[in-house]
Parts: C-alpha cells; sequence; structure tokens
C-alpha cells in the first residue's frame, strides 16, 4: 500500500484497521466497556475444539514432548531440605517441540487459521523463541514469514542470545527485520503488516493461548498416568503472561484443579526496557519482571485489542529469582542431569528448587518448559558477554545481585531461594490501571465481576479496594 | 571502490525514524538515537558498499538502503570460558 502516510503518528493511528484486516478477529464482538470484554466467549469462538489442537499441533512436531523426572536434583534438594520435605521435581521437556520451545504450540494454531483463511503470510513482532516458532510452523504450512526483531543497540550491537535467534528464524526461511531498541516496534509491525497484507500472529491472540492448553492437559495427563495424582504445583515461566494462562486452563480443562500455578521470574528490577543503554546489560532477554510484571499487571497493554493471556486470572503465586541463580541451576541441570537447556526456560526451575524444598517429600512439582540451547543461547555465551559489558560476574551470596551491574553466581545450593512477590500488591496494582482506562465511579457491577476474575478474587474484595482508591 | 555483483547476498541499514520523528516518552538515551532496521536480501542490481542498494529478501520483497555488509554472516558462539562455572555439580563442591 505505497502512498499512504507511513510517518509514526500516520500508522498508529490507522491501529484499528490494520488489526482487524491483520487477524480476522473483531474484536468489537466482545469488548463491553474499556474494561471489560467476554472473554470466555472470545476463547471459545476460536472455532476449535481441544481434539482440532492436537490433531494441528501434531501435523506440524509440535506437542506430546516428555515428562522427565530429575532424579539427581531432587536428591541434592532433598540433602538441603528439613526431614520429610523435598517434593519431586518433574521437568517438561519442551525443546522437543520443532523449533525447539513450547512456543510452538503458540504458533501452531496462528499458522493453521492463517492458511485456513487464505493469508499468503504470517507477521510477528518478536525477539523471543516465538520468532523461529513462526518461521517453524510458516514453513510448514507452505506460508512466507517475516519476524519483527529488536535487535541492536545503537552502536549496532546485539545480544548472543536475541542474535542467534535472529539467525533461527532466517534458517527456517523468515524475513527478519532486525531494528534497534524502542517501542516503535510495534509501528514497524502495523507498517508490514499493511504493506503486506499477512496475518499478524500475535502471541496475544486466543489462537495463540489455546495453542497452550494442549500443555497443561499433557501435565495433568502424564503426572497422572506415572504418579497416580495430580501435580502439586505447576511452575511457570512468566513474561506476556501466555505460557501461564495456557498452562493453567489446560490444567482446568483436564480437572487437576487443585494444583497451585506459581509463576517465576528473573528479577531485573531497575532497568529500564527501552533504554539504549541498559537493553545489553541484562543478560535475560525474556521471561524477566521488565515483562512479567507489567503484563500480569495490565494485560491490554498489548498489538491486539484485548489479549487473552490474563495470567493473574490464574496465577496463585509469583516468585522472582536472581540472574545467578538461574545461571547456576542451568549449570546444575547440565552437570546433574545430563542435559543441556537454554537459561531462560530454566527461570521455572529455578523457583521449583526453591518450592521442593518447602514442600512434602511425596509431593509433586513440574517444571512446564524447556528451551533449545547452543551458540548464543547459551548461559555461557550470556555470562562471557555479561563481562565484556562491564558486568561483574562471581560467585556467592545471589541476594548482592544488582540487575545491570553484577551477577552472583550461587556457591552452594542452598544459596537459592529466590524470594516471593505479594500477590495482592500486583492484583491493587492491576486495579489501578484499571482505574485510568475507566475511573472507579464508572465501574458497572459487570466491570467489577470482569476485574475479580481477572484477579482470581470476588467481587466484594473488588468493591472493597475500588472504595480505597476512590478514598 | 569495487562493485559488488548483481545478486549477492548482502544486508542493508535503513534509518526509520529520525531522533525526532521517534515516539514520544522514550528514555533519555534512546531519545537521541535514530530507529534503524537492517534486512538482508540479494542485491537486484550490482552496488557499492556504504552508497544505496535494492534488494530482494529471501521471501521476496524488495528494500532500498545503503549497503553494509557483502555476505552478512552469523559469528555469535558460546563465548569465552566463565570459570565460575566449571566447578558447579561436581564433587569439587559437593
Amino acid at each position: 500500500m505505497s502512498g499512504r502516510d507511513t510517518s509514526y503518528a500516520a500508522v498508529m493511528a490507522r491501529k484499528n484497521e490494520i488489526m482487524k484486516a491483520s487477524l480476522g478477529i473483531d474484536y468489537e464482538e466482545f469488548i463491553q466497556s474499556p474494561i471489560a470484554f467476554d472473554y470466555d466467549r472470545m476463547m471459545r469462538e476460536t472455532g476449535f475444539s481441544l481434539e482440532d489442537i492436537v490433531r494441528i499441533q501434531s501435523e506440524t512436531k509440535v506437542g506430546n514432548t516428555p515428562l522427565y523426572e530429575l532424579r539427581r536434583l531432587t536428591e541434592a534438594v532433598r540433602r538441603i531440605s528439613p526431614p520429610g520435605k523435598g517434593a519431586r521435581i518433574l521437568l517438561k521437556d519442551e525443546a522437543a517441540n520443532a523449533s525447539g520451545s513450547f512456543k510452538a504450540r503458540r504458533a501452531s494454531i496462528s499458522a493453521y487459521q492463517a492458511a485456513l483463511k487464505g493469508y499468503a503470510g504470517m507477521i510477528a513482532a518478536t525477539s523471543g523463541n516465538y520468532g523461529a516458532a513462526v518461521a517453524s510452523q510458516a514453513a510448514q504450512r507452505g506460508l512466507k514469514c517475516i519476524i519483527v526483531q529488536e535487535v541492536y543497540d545503537s552502536r549496532g550491537v546485539g545480544q548472543p542470545e536475541i542474535v542467534e535467534k535472529g539467525r533461527a528464524c532466517e534458517a527456517y526461511g523468515a524475513e527478519v527485520i532486525k531494528l534497534t531498541v524502542g517501542p516503535e516496534l510495534f509501528y514497524m509491525l502495523l507498517r508490514t503488516l499493511e504493506e503486506t497484507g499477512f496475518f499478524n500472529a500475535s502471541l496475544y491472540t486466543p489462537f495463540g493461548i489455546r495453542g497452550v492448553e494442549t500443555l497443561g492437559v499433557e501435565i495433568a495427563e502424564q503426572v497422572r498416568s506415572r504418579y497416580g495424582k495430580d501435580p502439586d504445583a505447576v511452575v511457570i515461566t512468566h513474561a506476556g503472561g501466555g505460557n501461564l494462562t495456557g498452562t493453567a486452563r489446560g490444567l482446568q480443562i483436564a480437572n487437576s484443579s487443585q494444583t497451585r500455578i506459581v509463576a517465576c521470574s528473573v528479577d531485573l528490577s531497575g532497568l529500564h526496557m527501552a533504554s539504549d543503554h541498559d537493553f545489553n546489560r541484562k543478560s535475560f532477554t525474556t521471561g524477566h519482571t521488565g515483562f512479567g510484571v507489567p503484563f500480569a499487571t495490565w494485560p491490554d497493554r498489548v498489538d491486539v485489542p484485548r489479549n487473552a493471556a490474563r495470567s493473574l486470572r490464574y496465577m496463585d503465586e509469583y516468585h522472582l529469582v536472581t540472574q545467578g541463580e538461574v545461571f547456576y541451576i542451568t549449570e546444575l541441570l547440565t552437570k546433574l542431569e545430563g542435559i543441556e537447556r537454554g537459561p531462560a526456560g530454566n527461570t521455572s526451575l529455578t523457583a521449583a528448587v526453591t518450592l521442593a524444598r518447602q514442600m512434602d517429600a511425596d509431593q509433586i512439582v513440574v517444571v512446564q518448559e524447556t528451551e533449545y540451547t547452543g551458540a548464543g543461547k547459551h548461559h555461557n555465551s550470556q555470562l562471557s558477554f555479561a563481562r565484556q559489558n562491564g558486568i561483574e560476574v562471581r560467585r556467592g551470596d545471589p541476594r548482592e545481585n544488582v540487575p545491570g551491574k553484577s551477577i552472583v553466581i550461587p556457591e552452594r545450593l542452598d544459596q537459592v531461594w529466590g524470594k516471593e512477590q505479594d500477590m495482592d500488591r500486583l492484583r491493587i496494582s492491576y486495579l489501578k490501571n484499571a482505574a485510568r482506562a475507566l475511573p472507579v465511579a464508572q465501574w458497572s457491577e459487570n466491570d467489577i465481576r470482569f476485574l475479580a476474575a481477572d484477579v482470581k478474587k470476588d467481587a466484594a474484595w473488588v468493591q472493597q479496594q475500588a472504595a480505597q482508591l476512590e478514598a | 571502490m569495487s562493485k559488488i555483483a548483481k545478486g549477492t547476498w548482502v544486508e542493508i541499514e535503513q534509518v526509520i525514524l529520525t531522533p525526532e520523528e521517534r515516539a514520544t516518552n522514550l528514555p533519555e538515551d534512546t531519545k537521541k538515537t535514530p530507529y534503524v532496521l537492517r534486512v538482508s536480501g540479494f542485491l537486484t542490481a550490482e552496488a557499492e558498499l556504504g552508497k544505496e542498494a535494492r534488494i530482494r529478501t529471501i521471501i521476496g520483497r524488495e528494500f532500498t538502503g545503503l549497503l553494509k555488509t557483502v555476505n552478512p554472516s552469523y559469528s555469535h558462539s558460546f563465548g569465552e570460558t566463565v570459570p565460575e562455572l566449571l566447578t558447579i555439580g561436581t564433587e569439587m563442591e559437593s
């Protein structure tokens, strides 16, 4: 569509029409107010049953991944736990999906839908594993693919992990648009959608989230068939919220309703996510608080009108771990369990160690993903790059970690503790954001019902908090 | 300057937004820099390094920009050995 005004303001002003054309979903049908929308109906009306999703995914090398018991790591945790404590730690090896991560589940339904609706190609804006997943799924459906990626700082330096993710996209035949740091990534996505007329394989559509439900269902079924009970806790690395939302929904579908849903992010507080300077001073490109907290407390900050990933709706606990703790656990996984996996997927494994120490020995904690590893996407690459960028790397007490300044790798397993976030603080922060979208005085009964469901509380609790916000 | 042949795999660079054209509410450091795109493709005509060039990407779209790199390659690695990791999970630490 050459000839149209491509200035920042003009493209952003055409956001709604571009979205509608590129998704084939009319969000207006579901939206009830600036806050509320019919979430359940939107998820149902993707038109796919669980059986459909299983079939679609099996066509493109997605799902049915192994669940491993981490015997030596569990033993190591029991040695540092009080008597009778030390839950069994299980690991869902999502690296076995095509393209090497759980993101293939998310991309698979979008690719199927894009092909079904006759789109010539699909586009996603992501610097993460999702790019490779979209490229891999597009390749298998005979679609063209464009990945819009934030790669470089203004010096042209890219984190090894992101550079590797870009390489993987190109390996699967995608055109990769590599950009410098900035929130204008969304503008570039819109511009490219408009130029090409391709399908918007956003991470946050109902297709993306429903694709992850099979992960939760598989976990429930695999744990039951092997151990004769439901998992007591499932730990999920949390960034945008789709992994948590989809997995928790899958566990609910499988009637595993007593399972605790535990989110975990790497603590990067203090680093600005849109800062050119800070960009290469963080050693994790996702699964960190820079995404996890803002997306939990306001999910609708995304590239679609309403986000299908609504993590607080499903989350029971939210743990933070330091970069050093995750690197330690990644190395321990390699040495004790004989498998190398990428660091981002090991974020939840780190929280699982802390949880297992406090849980009974006959309980089960499931780490629900791994990701592939290799040059660039390896904890040694990340640490070496951090050191080159002036970050101090040493062994010691991980509580001394300062994001962007130092990475302190624990000396012993019993120093891996992480910390738990106050869930009510997160919920109140969400309500404050909702009050920015619509003043509290204008909240209807329906809005309050929606908010209550969205923070996993009842309407009375929301009303009580609303009164305090107004005061 | 030597000419780069038509059909060569190259990377070009385009300034998408100058600092003045960028989004508002950026951090101070980011605000000072232009928003830059790089993309790889095959040269549609002979071109010179550092000069304007036109490319066709792997999916067939065309872009114009400054010719930055000939035969762009990936050289990311496992990095220099980080000795702090070596002993984790070994007898030396048990």
